[in-house]
């Protein structure tokens, strides 16, 4: 069936139909973060005293899974290319660095989540609206969910890889690391937004 | 490919099928069976408003709580769980692949996928009626504070939060809107990626471009709304301040958020029954679609207005007056591309010799019915009149001009166009016209006395007019009565439809492959096609609409044909 459609229809644009369907899928993904991304900046502007919520960040936590997720996705170029010579081995060795990042990645931000809870800052922050901080609360609000919807992303992206990297174990499916890599890319995209939003403006 | 179809098992061929046409079908039967039960709803309160306080046929006593939550539902059924899947997944899903002469979707697992969280996010919804406290009663738009106080009455049980009407809801669309977002990657990289040799951007029908303009608008408009609609299930579950003004929010996040979707999602259901019309009009008028590019390039600057006119549903929301001028603007703008639309329907009619099957006269119905539709729209996107009208019975019969034309009309010319094509058998055209007449006289008495209730000042969101003793006043409450007995009437002459389409499907004369003479691809193939669609796979040769050729012999000339000496 495969050939004979490849035979049979000629396509007019000459894309893979998986990377052409990624690119897709990431431009959908892209509204809904840019949603977040707006919703939050207009809050920011009308909020000064979020400023003094972000203080409460942790800055080098957020630094170090920057560089994290920059290396995992040089590491995940690395992969493509293997991908391209066929080299079952460095791919699986450069995807299971990229999964190792992404593994980086969670445990940090655990951390980080761990110690923010602790101090009281959480999804709906109890103690800031018992002290009458309305607005401080809805940072965290803000906070949780755009991490936390990253952070899922980052999960699906590394289940992906999980499963390319069995796949790949016999050679099959390397077109697939491609397309993998293309998701982390806008993953880590996302992230560098997201760091300066959250951590860097004071 | 034959074997490999004919070896599969009932479960993979019927139910988790990945062929297009099954999947199409799906969503046709799930949208029809949403339509019963949203004209179920619909019947119950239109009951109870033209005979407040009496026990009603095969429902009983409708409480206030109960008729908000009835109205709210049919909305959002008949909008999203009607409108989408049959307009936008089955035309998409039977004629996408079909049409630009390809064997199937570009992605059919997803495209399965795609329906069966359909499906699920159905069930989600029929649930959020029978858990305690019912369904959802704030209006098919769910604006807070009305749709996020779950927290402050549970407080603090979690699940009896979540598993209230309102979370139900919320997660009911949500999982709606990612379904239908899958289906459009499907769509796009179908369109973009598998048309046949020879089938260039500017050979492709108008119904293909239409959907995936369509597919653009909704992936473009939907994303904000994805994000929001979780965080209004958070502080409806949670307790966390987003939409809420105590803690900070805004409720008119939300509001910008709903209609930045709700309104790209009309024309998302507007341009495939606009597609299918231009279907229609050339091949029962044996004339080419009059202006074809600039068809397309209107439908593309629609998509663009489309996202600059949401603000129009909140001219009584307290926004500034001068961004409700800009707004104004916008939605009288966007009138005048599908103004021109329309206009080429028309001028493909004049001069043609007209044939008035059933999907022509389902088609004619559309562009009669959409004009009524069309100019009250007109005066709604005036702000100064619109803080009049706001919330009254016009905007209800306005917004009913529009889409009950688009998603009903649409639906059946599509539906007695293909169904030839995609069963091979022929439907009853007698039933067919007493089902087109009955529906259209129906349809006008349900909702064109309506206007007159909502110039008098009726609201929308009243169960029971005869306690409010200074508006319930004649002739208004007849007008009630008489589009009460027209909707009876009107789900009554769809069950024609039913009996129609089920002993046509049984027992029909065979149809031919080509019953009405057109030229696009659909028609090269088998009645019904094979899994696969064709063998050989066709070459185009020509645009789609070649009727009337002074060269050739017949008066259409398909697709497929290179030569017509």
């Amino acid at each position: 069936m495969e050939t004979q459609q490849n035979h049979l229809t000629i396509p007019i644009i000459k894309i893979p139909q998986g990377r052409l369907g990624m690119w897709v899928l990431i431009a959908g993904e892209l509204v809904i973060f840019g949603g977040l991304i707006c919703f939050y900046l207009l809050n920011r502007i009308r909020y000064p005293h979020w400023g003094d919520m972000a203080a409460h960040t942790n800055t080098f936590i957020g630094a170090l899974n920057t560089v994290v997720l920059l290396v995992s996705s040089y590491t995940v170029v690395r992969a493509h290319q293997a991908a391209l010579k066929m080299d079952v081995a460095k791919v699986r060795l450069w995807l299971s660095c990229t999964l190792l990042g992404g593994i980086l990645f969670l445990v940090d931000k655990s951390i980080e989540y761990a110690h923010e809870i602790s101090e009281g800052f959480t999804f709906t922050s109890p103690k800031l609206v018992a002290a009458g901080d309305h607005v401080g609360s809805l940072f965290w609000s803000y906070y949780y969910i755009m991490t936390g919807l990253h952070g899922a992303h980052v999960l699906a992206g590394m289940t992906v890889m999980l499963i390319i990297l069995i796949q790949t174990r016999k050679g099959k499916n390397m077109h697939r690391v491609e397309l993998a890599g293309m998701y982390w890319h806008m993953v880590d995209l996302i992230w560098i937004f997201l760091f300066p939003l959250l951590y860097i403006a004071k | 490919m034959e074997n490999l179809h004919q070896n599969k098992s009932f479960w993979s061929k019927y139910v988790f099928s990945t062929d297009h046409k099954t999947i199409g079908t799906q969503y046709m039967i799930m949208g029809m069976i949403m339509a019963g039960v949203g004209g179920y709803l619909a019947y119950v309160f239109r009951y109870n408003l033209a005979f407040p306080g009496k026990s009603i046929p095969f429902y009983g006593m409708l409480g206030p709580q109960a008729y908000n939550a009835f109205v709210t539902i049919h909305g959002m059924i008949m909008v999203f769980w009607v409108g989408m899947p049959v307009l936008l997944s089955a035309l998409g899903n039977y004629l996408i692949p079909i049409m630009i002469g390809s064997d199937d979707m570009a992605f059919p697992t997803v495209n399965m996928l795609s329906f069966w969280i359909f499906a699920v996010s159905a069930l989600v919804l029929i649930a959020s009626f029978f858990v305690p406290g019912g369904a959802f009663g704030g209006g098919w738009t769910m604006y807070p504070p009305f749709s996020a106080q779950g927290y402050v009455n549970h407080n603090p049980n979690f699940f009896t939060a979540l598993f209230s009407g309102t979370s139900l809801l919320i997660l009911a669309v949500a999982l709606e809107l990612v379904a239908m977002l899958m289906g459009g990657i499907n769509f796009l990289v179908t369109t973009i990626n598998k048309r046949a040799k020879g089938m260039t951007p500017w050979r492709i029908p108008v119904i293909i471009w239409f959907i995936n303009i369509a597919a653009v608008i909704f992936m473009f408009s939907v994303g904000p709304l994805v994000a929001g609609a979780f965080m209004l299930l958070f502080d409806n579950v949670l307790g966390t301040g987003f939409y809420d003004p105590h803690r900070g929010g805004d409720p008119m996040l939300w509001e910008h958020l709903f209609w930045f979707f709700g309104h790209p999602e009309v024309y998302v259901l507007l341009l495939p029954s606009l597609g299918v019309l231009a279907e229609i009009v050339p091949v029962f008028s044996r004339k080419p679609l009059f202006a074809y590019k600039t068809v397309i390039y209107l439908a593309l600057l629609s998509a663009f207005l489309s996202v600059l006119v949401w603000a129009h549903h909140q001219f009584v929301a307290g926004i500034d007056p001068r961004m409700a001028t800009f707004f104004s603007i916008g939605t009288i703008l966007i009138s005048i591309p599908f103004a021109g639309i329309f206009l080429s329907y028309m001028a493909t009619l004049w001069g043609g010799s007209i044939r008035m099957k059933l999907p022509m006269l389902w088609a004619i119905g559309f562009i009669g019915l959409f004009l009524v539709g069309g100019l009250t729209g007109l005066f709604l996107g005036s702000n100064t009149f619109d803080i009049y009208a706001h919330d009254t019975y016009f905007v209800v019969a306005h917004f009913h001009y529009t889409l009950f034309p688009d998603i009903f009309f649409g639906f059946f010319a599509a539906f007695y166009y293909w169904f030839p094509k995609f069963t091979g058998k022929e439907l009853n055209a007698k039933l067919g016209k007493w089902h087109f007449w009955l529906t259209f006289i129906f349809f006008n008495g349900v909702f064109f006395l309506l206007f007159f209730n909502g110039l008098a000042g009726q609201h929308r969101r009243i169960n029971d007019y005869s306690s409010f003793s200074l508006i319930s006043r004649e002739p208004y409450q007849t007008f009630e009565q008489i589009a009460t007995v027209c909707a009876i009437g009107l789900m009554l002459s769809q069950f024609i439809f039913l009996y129609n389409f089920i002993t046509s499907f049984r027992k029909g004369k065979k149809a031919v492959k080509n019953p009405w003479e057109s030229t696009t691809l659909e028609w090269q193939s088998d009645s019904p096609p094979p899994h696969g669609n064709f063998n050989p796979y066709p070459e185009v040769h020509r645009g789609a609409y070649d009727y009337s050729l002074p060269e050739a012999k017949e008066d259409f000339t398909p697709q497929n044909v290179p030569n017509v000496n």
